[in-house]
């Protein structure tokens, strides 16, 4: 009934807090924090890119996956291939056996540039692999198993079996990967020198940018027809494959969203730390990217950025202060999170700063506008069972 | 925990303004009159020195899988440095400790490594075990002009202007070992066993060039194993079919112990059987026990027991230290050489400056170390003696050999490529 005050009042409240965000990240951190401390900050919200994926495939699609570090860390393995491509050019290797090839390879005895790295000498096949790359890997999984109707936990062991099999696979490939070493010593794009400081903050800027830019589109897919059934499809499964939805392309389509949203973040990673390895692809990390979109709070993409920023300050700032403790005051962070907040920031937010927020907003609008009842409400019905979820899970605003 | 971390901890950036901004007031009152060692002649490219410290990082894994094998790295850096400070420290000015976890993550390590070069100016940083986390921090360092002292033995192939390398580059460790068990042993056919990464691969390449190339034996197998692996069931019924007459092994962290079990179960003991490996220290040791290392033999450059003055005096204040039952393995001692060489660089260089104190580093001669005397290369590794000792019951070594002379650290060596 009150549907469309809900959706318009909502629309702008989230429009507000992607406001927030977007002046947050481009104007008062980089004012606030020197180059170092920018650039950190920055590699932190590559992992915002996996956080929101997780927020459409595991808030929105009710499907947990425990291994978005694999989309991740083939987004960033495409990026480091080309950058190693251009910093072992035949100059800089002229020590080598074989000069012209990545260092590692040269130390396992390979002589020539295996056929699959080829593609990586172009900067437009590679920005193409980077999201097509993770975007097929996760349409062949998702495919397989979403079509047979495996799901739940099921699908999540899977997730963490790829994790696993993709991390033995590079470590033991190592003349062809680099091994447990990764891809090291990257230094330019296309000549341009990603270490100085002015290229940090570039691409900081393009992090953030590219980030929004995420936000607003899975924004755009939630508001859609698309997002209603992606919420009505984790709660009552069955009742919308009964009303003739095919829902296991739901499923891939978020998955694949996901994974190509973790891959954009691992090539952004890839430039601005200044290398891939195999440890962001296995079990360990892409849990840990899990707790980042639960302590944001799994409903909400805006939240999931800060539940991201909130998780990876905390480490540093643990880390550097108390390096001898800092692991046990990171599971004090979690485990208070998850116990006083099972919603994450964003239910902390919706709890008691939305009803406030709301409160002054009726108050100054004073009466509310009265709705009509739609017309044609019959046919509505099944509109009318995603409201209802709507109401229960995301009462209002930023949990959106 | 340790009276240098205090310090670390309560470490502030301010602070460290002031009393730089202090320490330059007396100049400016006293032009023309300018001691012997002011901190602007000494450190012209802002590092963290003042007139009374000088700072310097630390940055080893105390949390995660590494936690293990490098807090022995630690415990002897910060001994080092507890000592040096004793001494009056370097310059006249104490060196004061900031403690990083690289928590065993390659990642972490660069962004520590970062932070204390970007924004702590190091004067120099101790730190890094696994060749994964040197290669991580490395472009940083070059980028950022700071200076390495990198304690563990490892694959050669790398010489950089910002790192000083204290343990063995894979020649030293595998040439001197393979001729022993030649001549001494008289093994002619060889089984390479190792870890699946960068350095177990780089020393087998440089071990079987050796043996066919040089000894003119045999290699009857080569066997990698992923990190961690505990199952080397397989492995056994290949090393009895082959009948080596060497076993050469670089199996590392906890597959070690899973690795001298099996063997010990299949009747493969040191009494039967020739082994000799390159990654078994005094640390690996207690965790293998010595009961299923007895009789096989470790190539290193330093063993606890070693019998010398220097060495006498370093065990006694490490045990002192840390306790009577504290181990030093071969990596501990490089990492105790890295704080003194560094002594030794920064007053022959008086200058804190990285670029001085690399160039200064060339040469530098060290006669106190507990392996005994070494001495810098100009490709920044060390020239040390290797050695070869038997394991015994009580998980401790006996040297039964000695490089006669300081072998050459030859990172890029001409034959083994």
């Amino acid at each position: 009934m009150n549907l469309n005050i809900f959706q318009s009042w909502n629309t702008r409240y989230q429009l507000i807090s992607l406001a927030v965000l977007g002046v947050i990240l481009m104007v008062a951190l980089p004012l606030c924090l020197d180059i170092f401390r920018l650039n950190m900050v920055g590699k932190y919200l590559t992992y915002a890119f996996v956080a929101i994926g997780l927020v459409m495939v595991w808030g929105y699609g009710g499907v947990l996956s425990l291994g978005q570090g694999v989309f991740f860390g083939l987004g960033g393995y495409a990026m480091a291939m080309y950058l190693k491509l251009e910093a072992s050019d035949p100059e800089s290797t002229a020590i080598q056996s074989t000069p012209g090839i990545p260092d590692f390879m040269d130390w396992n005895q390979l002589t020539e540039l295996p056929t699959f790295w080829l593609p990586f000498n172009s900067l437009p096949l590679t920005l193409i692999a980077v999201i097509v790359v993770p975007t097929l890997l996760a349409w062949m999984i998702s495919f397989a198993m979403f079509k047979r109707r495996v799901g739940g936990v099921y699908f999540a062991i899977i997730t963490q079996a790829v994790a696993l099999i993709l991390t033995v696979l590079i470590i033991g490939q190592q003349g062809y990967t680099g091994g447990v070493n990764g891809i090291t010593d990257l230094k330019t794009l296309h000549g341009w020198d990603t270490r100085t400081d002015s290229a940090k903050l570039i691409l900081y800027y393009l992090c953030v940018v590219l980030l929004l830019a995420s936000i607003l589109l899975c924004r755009w897919i939630q508001t859609s027809k698309l997002g209603t059934l992606l919420l009505a499809m984790r709660d009552k499964e069955e009742r919308i494959r009964f009303s003739g939805y095919d829902v296991s392309s739901f499923k891939i389509f978020t998955f694949c969203l996901a994974a190509a949203l973790s891959g954009i973040g691992g090539a952004m990673f890839t430039l601005q730390v200044g290398f891939m390895s195999p440890s962001f692809i296995g079990i360990v990390p892409s849990i840990e990217m899990v707790i980042y979109a639960a302590v944001g709070g799994r409903l909400s993409l805006v939240g999931a950025v800060y539940g991201t920023l909130l998780v990876n300050s905390g480490k540093t700032l643990f880390s550097e202060t108390f390096p001898d403790i800092w692991l046990f005051l990171m599971a004090a962070l979690f485990i208070g999170v998850t116990m006083a907040f099972p919603m994450g920031l964003a239910g902390l937010w919706d709890k008691y700063v939305t009803p406030c927020w709301k409160r002054w907003l009726q108050a100054r609008r004073a009466p509310a506008p009265q709705v009509k009842a739609a017309p044609g409400a019959q046919a509505e019905v099944s509109r009318k069972v995603n409201v209802s979820s709507i109401h229960e899970e995301i009462p209002a605003g930023l949990g959106a | 925990m340790k009276p240098t971390d205090n310090t670390a901890d309560t470490y502030s950036p301010q602070r460290r303004q002031i009393l730089q901004v202090m320490g330059a007031l007396p100049l400016l009152a006293m032009p023309g009159l300018s001691f012997a060692q002011a901190t602007a002649q000494v450190n012209t490219t802002k590092l963290a020195v003042t007139d009374k410290e000088v700072t310097v990082g630390q940055l080893h894994s105390s949390t995660g899988t590494m936690a293990i094998s490098e807090t022995g790295s630690i415990q002897a850096e910060q001994l080092a440095i507890e000592q040096i400070n004793a001494l009056g420290g370097v310059l006249g000015r104490k060196i004061r400790l900031i403690k990083e976890d690289g928590a065993s993550d390659w990642p972490t390590f660069a962004e520590k490594a970062r932070k204390l070069l970007i924004n702590d100016h190091c004067a120099a940083i101790f730190g890094c075990w696994t060749s994964a986390s040197r290669k991580a921090v490395l472009p940083i360092f070059e980028k950022e002009n700071g200076l390495l002292y990198y304690p563990t033995f490892y694959e050669g192939l790398e010489q950089s202007k910002n790192v000083i390398y204290t343990g063995q580059e894979a020649t030293q460790q595998i040439l001197y070992g393979l001729d022993w068990a030649q001549k001494e042993k008289n093994a002619k056919s060889f089984f390479l066993i190792g870890s699946d990464y960068i350095w177990p691969r780089t020393s087998m390449k440089i071990a079987r060039k050796h043996i066919e190339n040089f000894q003119k034996g045999k290699v009857v197998g080569e066997e990698y194993y992923p990190l961690g692996s505990t199952n080397f069931g397989s492995l056994v019924n290949k090393i009895k079919l082959q009948k080596p007459d060497c076993l050469f092994v670089a199996v590392v962290g906890g597959s070690n112990v899973a690795f001298y079990k099996a063997l010990k179960a299949a009747g493969i003991t040191g009494v039967k059987q020739l082994l000799l490996t390159i990654s078994v220290t005094e640390d690996e040791l207690t965790g293998v026990g010595g009961e299923n290392f007895n009789g096989f033999y470790a190539s290193m450059k330093y063993f606890q027991s070693l019998e010398n003055e220097n060495n006498k005096k370093f065990v006694a204040a490490f045990k002192a230290k840390y306790g009577p039952k504290a181990v030093i393995g071969d990596v501990t001692q490089a990492s105790y050489l890295g704080p003194w060489l560094w002594k030794a660089a920064v007053e022959k260089a008086r200058s804190f400056d990285v670029d001085k104190v690399v160039a200064a580093s060339a040469n530098i001669e060290l006669t106190s170390a507990p392996e005994g005397y070494v001495k810098v290369d100009p490709n920044h590794h060390l020239w040390s003696k290797s050695r070869i000792a038997v394991g015994l019951p009580d998980a401790s070594f006996k040297v039964v050999s000695e490089s006669p002379n300081l072998i050459k650290p030859d990172p890029f060596p001409k034959g083994y490529q």
